[in-house]
Formats: C-alpha cells, sequence, structure tokens
C-alpha cells in the first residue's frame, strides 16, 4: 500500500478494526471473568465434608455425595441408552438406506430434535416417562428423557466420521466375499471410533449442564443411594439441578458457588477430554 | 450362508428400528404437546388465552391471560438478538478473517466453553453479578428486571451466533474477496462489502438459531428476570413463555396444569415455525 488513503477511509478502517477487536475481546475476557469469578468464590467452599456427605437436616449441615453419584448415574443411563440407538441410526443412514425420502425424513426429524428446547423435552418426558410408563420422577426417567435429547448428537458425530471412511475399504472387504454387517463391524466402526467418542463426550457435557429437562423427570432427590438399581427408581438431582435448587428455594449461595466451580471443572475437563479425543483416536484409527 | 444371510436381515431391520427412533420421539412429541395442550385453550378460549393481559392461576376466579408472557419472551428475544448479533457478528470475522490460524486456534476454544457452561451457571451467576448491578446503575427497587434477562441471554446465545457465522464467512469463495482487493479496496472494506453480504444466508440461519436458543432458555431467565406475570417493560420483572411453565408446575393441578401444558404447546409451535425459517436460509445457503 504505497498510497495514502483518504480519511474518510482510512477512519472508517480504523473504527471497523477497533469494532471487530474491541467484541472479539469482550468475548474472550468475558469467558475468563467468568471463570475466574466462579473459582473466586466456589473453590474455597469446595470441602471434604460437602464432596464426602449426604445432606442432613438434624445437623443442619449440606453435603453433595448423593447428587455427584446421580450426575454420574444420569450420564451412565442415558450413554447407555442413546449410543446404541444413534449409532445404529447414523449406520442406518449411511450404510443400509437406499430411500432417499425416508433419510431425508429421518434427518428432517432429528433436526427438528435439536431444536426442541429441553423445558418441551422435560414436559413430555414427564407425561410419557413419569405418567404413561409409571416410572415416577426417578433417575431412568430423566436419563430417557435425556437419551432422546442427545440422540441427534451422537448420531451427527456418528454420521459425520462414518462419512470419512473412504468407500473403498468397504469395497475392499464386500470384495473379499464379506457381508455387509461383517464389513461394518470390522472394518467401518473402528475407523470412526474418534468420532463416537468425540460425540459421547460432548453427550457427557449437555448432560452434565442439562436442568430444566430434569427438574420434572428426575426430580430434586438428595438421599444418598449406592446401589445403582435402586438409584434408577428413586427420585435424584443431578449437580445442576441442585444448583438451582440450593439457590433459588434455599439461598445457600455458598453452596452454590461450590457447585458451580465443580460444574465448570467438569466443563473444561470434558472440553479438554473432546479435544485430547479427537487427536489420539484419530491417529489409531 | 443361510445363517449369514439371516443375521444380515436382522442386523439391517435393526438399525433400521435406530433410524427409526427420531421420527417416533417427534411424532410423540408433538403428540402429547397438542393433546395435552389443547383442552386448557378450548376451556379458557384461544383468544383469552393468547391475549389475555392478566394471569392469576391460583386466584379464586383464575385468569389464564399469557399475553405477557408471550411479549416477554418475544421482547427477550428480540433484545438478546440486538445485543448478541453484532458481537458474536464481529468474533465470527475476527475468527474467520483477522486472526492468525494460530491466534484462531487458541480463541476459538473459548466459544466452545462459553458453549458449554450450564446455563444454571450463567443464571447463577446473573443474579448475584448482574441483578444487583442493575439495580444500583439504573436506581430500581430490584434487579431482577426483562434488562437484566436480555443481558444473560446474549451471553448465551453468542456461541450459537460464532459457529455458525464463522463456517458461513470461512466458505466465502477467496475470489470474491481477491477481486474486491484488487480494485483497490481495503481489507477491512473487503470484509464488511464483500464477505459478510455474500455470507449472510448463513449468518441469518446463526440469528435464527440464537433466537430458538433464547427463546426456548428456561432456566437462567428464570434466575434473574424477577418470575413476577407483568406485561413487560425493560425495567419491571417479568416472566417469560419457558419459566412460567417451570415455576408453577411443581405444584400445579387441575385447569391450572392444563394451562401451562398449553403455554407449552405455545412454546412449541413457536419453535416449530423457527426451525422452518432455519432450513429455509440453510437451504438457501446450501444452493448457492
Amino acid at each position: 500500500m504505497n498510497q495514502k488513503l483518504p480519511a474518510r477511509r482510512e477512519c472508517y478502517n480504523i473504527a471497523a478494526r477497533l469494532l471487530i477487536y474491541g467484541c472479539a475481546a469482550i468475548t474472550v475476557l468475558l469467558l475468563v471473568a467468568l471463570i475466574a469469578y466462579i473459582f473466586a468464590r466456589g473453590l474455597g467452599h469446595v470441602t471434604w465434608q460437602l464432596l464426602s456427605t449426604q445432606r442432613s437436616v438434624l445437623k443442619g449441615t449440606i453435603g453433595i455425595l448423593p447428587n455427584i453419584l446421580f450426575t454420574l448415574y444420569t450420564v451412565f443411563t442415558a450413554l447407555a441408552v442413546v449410543l446404541p440407538l444413534g449409532i445404529g441410526a447414523a449406520i442406518y443412514l449411511n450404510e443400509y438406506a437406499s430411500s432417499r425420502r425416508l433419510v431425508r425424513l429421518i434427518e428432517g426429524a432429528t433436526e427438528t430434535l435439536t431444536a426442541i428446547p429441553s423445558i418441551i423435552y422435560g414436559l413430555v418426558g414427564m407425561l410419557f416417562f413419569c405418567q404413561k410408563l409409571g416410572l415416577q420422577s426417578s433417575v431412568l426417567a430423566g436419563s430417557l428423557t435425556l437419551a432422546v435429547m442427545i440422540l441427534p448428537t451422537i448420531m451427527r458425530t456418528t454420521q459425520e466420521a462414518l462419512k470419512t471412511v473412504p468407500d473403498s475399504y468397504r469395497e475392499a472387504a464386500i470384495g473379499l466375499g464379506a457381508t455387509k454387517w461383517y464389513t461394518i463391524r470390522t472394518i467401518v466402526m473402528p475407523c470412526t471410533l474418534d468420532g463416537i467418542v468425540g460425540g459421547a463426550i460432548l453427550a457427557i457435557g449437555r448432560i452434565v449442564g442439562e436442568s430444566a429437562a430434569l427438574l420434572f423427570t428426575a426430580g430434586t432427590g438428595y438421599v444418598l443411594v449406592t446401589n445403582y438399581l435402586e438409584a434408577l427408581q428413586t427420585s435424584g438431582g443431578t449437580l445442576s439441578v441442585m444448583l438451582y435448587v440450593y439457590v433459588s428455594e434455599n439461598g445457600e449461595f455458598d453452596i452454590g458457588f461450590a457447585i458451580a466451580a465443580i460444574l465448570m471443572i467438569l466443563v473444561l475437563v470434558i472440553n479438554l477430554a473432546a479435544r485430547l479425543a479427537k487427536k489420539t483416536l484419530k491417529r489409531i484409527g | 450362508m443361510k445363517a449369514r444371510n439371516a443375521l444380515e436381515r436382522v442386523m439391517q431391520s435393526l438399525f433400521f428400528c435406530c433410524g427409526a427412533v427420531s421420527v417416533a420421539a417427534v411424532v410423540l412429541i408433538t403428540l402429547y404437546m397438542i393433546i395435552s395442550g389443547l383442552p386448557a385453550i378450548r376451556q379458557i378460549g384461544l383468544t383469552d388465552f393468547l391475549f389475555g393481559q392478566v394471569w392469576k392461576s391460583t386466584a379464586k376466579e383464575p385468569l389464564f391471560g399469557i399475553l405477557p408472557f408471550l411479549l416477554t419472551s418475544l421482547y427477550g428475544t428480540l433484545g438478546a438478538i440486538i445485543i448478541g448479533v453484532p458481537i458474536g457478528l464481529m468474533m465470527a470475522v475476527f475468527l474467520s478473517k483477522i486472526a492468525s490460524p494460530r491466534v484462531a486456534a487458541a480463541v476459538r476454544p473459548a466459544v466452545e466453553l462459553l458453549a458449554g457452561i450450564p446455563s444454571v451457571v450463567y443464571g447463577f451467576v446473573g443474579m448475584i453479578v448482574l441483578v444487583p448491578a442493575v439495580m444500583d446503575l439504573f436506581g430500581l427497587k430490584s434487579g431482577t428486571t426483562l434488562f437484566t434477562a436480555i443481558l444473560v441471554l446474549a451471553v448465551m446465545i453468542l456461541p450459537s451466533i460464532v459457529s455458525v457465522s464463522e463456517t458461513a464467512l470461512s466458505a466465502v469463495p477467496r475470489e470474491y474477496e481477491e477481486a474486491s482487493i484488487a480494485m483497490g479496496a481495503t481489507w477491512i472494506e473487503t470484509i464488511f462489502k464483500v464477505s459478510i453480504p455474500a455470507a449472510r444466508s448463513g449468518i441469518a440461519a446463526g440469528v435464527v438459531l440464537g433466537v430458538g436458543r433464547a427463546i426456548g432458555e428456561a432456566m437462567a431467565v428464570m434466575m434473574v428476570s424477577g418470575n413476577v406475570a407483568n406485561m413487560p417493560e425493560l425495567f419491571t420483572s417479568v416472566r417469560f413463555l419457558t419459566t412460567a411453565i417451570a415455576s408453577e408446575m411443581s405444584y400445579a393441578s387441575g385447569l391450572q396444569k392444563q394451562a401451562l401444558f398449553s403455554i407449552g404447546l405455545v412454546l412449541f409451535v413457536f419453535i416449530m415455525i423457527i426451525n422452518l425459517i432455519l432450513n429455509a436460509f440453510l437451504k438457501r445457503g446450501d444452493r448457492k
């Protein structure tokens, strides 16, 4: 650029550049401030007593061990349901389906599921799983509701992974006399491991952070249940749900910050894990 | 050979069933929303329900007008878009056009992290930080206002707007930009006069996605908006469609409960319309 721009254009350029940098800075600063604030207010309240006990009305103490367990149970149960379904659906769409109209119908339905807000999932989950199927407010009902909610995530990530497997792999296997299912099981699926793991990690993030869909399906129970099968049938609040309950209904802000700090750590770890999974599993695959 | 064929057929139908689940889920959700949402609307009357200005669900002679919630959701979403879209779009421009690949790779995770933060955490921090700040700044009696909710929503829709707009901006053919540079425009002028207009349908999709997020958000706005069924004004406590459902569901019964499902149905219809618009924009983007 040898020529100097006219002053008006020069101003425009500088102003626009400032605007762009400013907005980028706002976004990043916002995140940093948010994390720093939550850690500063919350980490001090994350005590061993909080993590290792349950809420005791008699002693007036609050512990979140049951809720940590309920969160784990919910993650495990929802994934156990949604992974086979989502992966199966993605395999059908990518490997088997021959009717384009059917594929479009299924993909359209999946997109619709993505758009539905979690409070609606909560309502229908309550009507269908809790009342119609008689599961009551329970970890199982909550997990099933979440399974439907995260189905699109699993389907999309698996489908994307399936699309990256070169057709020549499939053709070679079929050419050697392998059946379609055998090809999928031994050739195609191992190549998609990174996508599936990545999708599962994303899904864990959504389950851990979800509250509106769980409030009326899994409830806000805080009694310790160590037996998994028993826990499935009891009402149990995950950490996010309990954050809402403690803050809005009980005004326990310190506990709220402690749970928020734990949730932020989980979010950071989950994000990091998703990144790592993408990198390392790609090499193995 | 026969056994192998049988296994093949079993697997194929098994996978088909998995694929059918999402269709079944959509049908089920739609049916449940309509069946559980219609009775109260029929009993209250569609116009009284949609355009009634007073919601008194627990009074002796209850009134179920959801106009305050409808307007609050609309204003709240509009406000979040007005604040969130410019910031998000500029951020997307920064990531796709300004920052070096290394800087972009370092900043992009920040946006992903923002998307990963649970909505209750946003609501909680908003409640502790923003609510008192808004109260002091504008000299109000209470900081739980529509304005506070708009701020929280604006932050929450940022990630969707950034990631969709970034994808759209990155997909603008390089030749368009090179042509503009060759004509003597600066890089900044090229971005604003060539790249952004060329990516507009993708950016619009990001905006519509943000609208969907904002209208469907429940827990975060519940914690900062005061949850009072007022007609919305910027600095009064308000109640959204989503929070109207969430706040009364735990103790509601009879017609009140049915009315909550009707609110759900209204919300559902809104989301479906938004989804149709979104698909239209995405399709237009594909054709280009």
